[in-house]
């Protein structure tokens, strides 16, 4: 048995002996790494059963026709057989470029980007701002920071609903604009307004989680950093734009990646601001629940395929960005 | 919540990155009036906006009539908590409440239980396979709820789980097991190999270095991971909305749309339950908000 701390003992593995064996080798990895194996199996279990093996179903599922009037399913003592066939890729070239695309597909995508760049972009700058005012030396700073935190302290479900009462059509904020003789749109029923509400509801949960995790980034940067460029005569902006900016690199980093997946596949928000009457203002995500579960019959083959074709868009841009922020780590290092 | 007031510290104190002093700690660099009350005008401004939406809604909540929400200012002469008593004594309530917290402490347990070792084992330990578990486990937690909600259904209708508490459980844990993976991982790093190392030399076997050294260590971790997992089952809406059929297995994000159906509207008392849910989560989350926030980023630069 080997010590199962390699990291701490240095490489062990390696160019000591010449390679042995296939069966050998397996032997020899089993005797190595079976705490390792043992001690990952509970949650290789798990994900399999409960991710992996749903996914798999999911994807055969998009390769069918399958909808709620022809899987099968148990009413009182009948059983029903299932009656689905295989259509092969029938679903995603409909879903991608079958007649009307644009409505169910393409337009949903653009509005589901549009989105997902205004919500993380106005998340992180206010975000941002909000951090430096609280990152100052201020009376009342805790007091400030403690009300700013509410809108991600209290759940979602929550503050949503309390939002539907203000921007209900005679609500506290249209009766405000009409105090104040402004126009008074109908925020929960015109198109624009439904999408502008849901990027402002959305902007107003998001904004706490950006700010408190740029505060601790701000309070890591070391202030030596500051003297040091004011000694060499940096104003304001130059000490925000080469210190500070730099110093967060590592958080902002990784908060905008947070930020934007979890926006892309923002559900609550959508889904009880408008309920079903809003399919202008769906996202991807509301909209293939929509298909699979809002409507009669339930398009369960199409709602799957717009779960496996979202996945992949995020798993594409992910790695994407991973690389592009290796990259530019890299440039910095040279 | 850092210390406000650190006037005269030597420098090298100051220099000291962790306990981190607001910035402009010497007199040189003092703000202008101007600019300190510009931020404290700024700063009121949001919060008075992150505020008000909870505030309206707890306002909302002591009018008696379920159109009061467009009659404001007459809630203001009338004001009573009938609503409270009422949700508490005629409503579902305490299903909800009872079914909210079987699912988020059933996930919270099971999720930070599966997960420990797994962190453990992927903190320390480096074998074939690595590098794809640590793929699988975060990919995992950008799955769209729309992934797996259409096979999630399917399945558990087949086994029959379908408006039952454990298979509501199983689906949270979909999301939650790599998760708390992910983030115990990241704590897990933060202890150091030495003790690891002790505990080998004195004997232990991994599993009992595990278990008696690391582990104890490891609670303040542990409590995040949880805390994490109970915020995100008892606020999720999707799937609880589609799997729960029956009205007293309602979760409180369910229950809270039951009250607006397209026949009637009771919205006084959606926010008398809604302000009732509202205020032990949010407190709750203010204990608990700094170590998530720390956890959480962790969690993803150690990647």
């Amino acid at each position: 048995m080997t010590v199962a701390i390699d990291r701490a003992t240095g490489k062990r593995r390696g160019d000591r002996t010449p390679r042995p064996g296939l069966g050998r080798r397996l032997k020899d990895g089993y005797q190595k790494h079976w705490y390792a194996y043992a001690m990952i199996a509970p949650v290789a279990v798990v994900i399999g059963v409960l991710v992996l093996y749903p996914l798999g179903y999911g994807l055969y599922l998009t390769l069918t026709d399958a909808n709620s009037l022809n899987t099968g399913r148990t009413i009182g003592v009948n059983e029903i057989e299932a009656t689905y066939e295989f259509v092969g890729l029938d679903n995603y070239a409909d879903i991608l470029w079958g007649p009307t695309a644009y409505d169910r597909f393409w337009s949903h995508f653009i509005w589901t980007i549009v989105w997902t760049a205004v919500c993380v972009g106005l998340h992180f700058f206010i975000g941002l701002g909000l951090a430096l005012l609280l990152n100052q030396k201020l009376r009342g700073r805790t007091f400030y920071r403690l009300i700013l935190v509410l809108p991600w302290a209290v759940p979602t479900f929550v503050t949503v609903f309390g939002w539907r009462f203000m921007l209900a059509d005679a609500g506290i904020v249209n009766s405000a604009l009409d105090w104040l003789h402004l126009p008074t749109p109908a925020w929960l029923e015109d198109t624009f307004w439904q999408r502008f509400s849901a990027i402002m509801v959305n902007t107003w949960c998001g904004v706490p989680f950006m700010m408190v995790s740029l505060l601790g980034g701000l309070q890591s940067i070391d202030n030596t950093l500051y003297e040091a460029s004011e000694m060499d005569g940096a104003n304001a902006w130059q000490r925000f734009r080469h210190v500070t900016l730099p110093g967060l690199r590592a958080v902002s980093s990784t908060v905008v990646l947070l930020g934007i997946i979890w926006t892309f596949n923002q559900f609550a928000v959508i889904f009880l601001l408008f309920g079903n009457t809003a399919p202008e203002a769906q996202i991807l995500v509301t909209w293939a629940y929509q298909l699979g579960f809002g409507q009669q019959p339930r398009d369960f083959a199409q709602s799957a395929a717009y779960g496996i074709l979202l996945l992949a868009i995020l798993i594409v841009f992910t790695s994407f960005y991973r690389r592009w922020l290796n990259r530019n780590e890299q440039q910095l290092a040279n | 919540m850092s210390t406000t007031t650190a006037p005269t510290k030597a420098p090298a104190e100051q220099a000291d990155a962790s306990t981190a002093p607001p910035r402009r700690v010497r007199g040189r660099g003092e703000r202008s009036r101007a600019a300190s009350l510009a931020s404290h005008g700024i700063l009121s401004v949001a919060s008075l906006i992150a505020l008000f939406p909870v505030a309206w809604l707890v306002y909302l909540s002591l009018g008696p009539d379920k159109n009061d929400y467009l009659h404001p200012e007459r809630i203001w002469s009338k004001m009573t908590f009938d609503n409270y008593a009422f949700v508490l004594q005629h409503t579902q309530f305490f299903d909800w409440l009872k079914s909210s917290l079987i699912v988020s402490l059933g996930t919270t347990v099971i999720g930070v239980m599966v997960a420990a070792t797994t962190g453990y084992a992927v903190s320390r330990m480096r074998f074939p396979g690595y590098k794809k578990l640590m793929w699988v486990l975060l990919v995992t937690q950008m799955f769209p709820i729309a992934v797996l909600i259409v096979p999630m259904y399917q399945i558990l209708s087949e086994l029959q789980l379908v408006d039952s508490y454990l298979g509501l459980i199983l689906v949270y844990c979909s999301t939650a097991v790599p998760y708390c993976a992910w983030l115990l991982k990241g704590y897990f790093d933060t202890i150091p190999f030495e003790i690891d190392e002790a505990g080998r030399v004195d004997g232990l076997s991994p599993f009992g270095t595990f278990f008696r050294l690391i582990l104890p260590l490891a609670r303040p971790g542990l409590a995040v991971a949880g805390f994490y997992s109970f915020i995100t089952a008892f606020g999720e809406v999707a799937f609880a909305s589609t799997f729960m059929l029956s009205d007293t297995k309602y979760t409180f994000a369910v229950g809270l749309q039951s009250f607006v159906s397209e026949h009637d509207a009771q919205r006084h008392l959606m926010a008398a339950t809604a302000v009732l849910v509202a205020i032990p989560v949010s407190a709750f989350f203010y204990l608990v908000q700094k170590n998530l926030v720390t956890g959480l980023t962790a969690g993803g630069t150690k990647g």
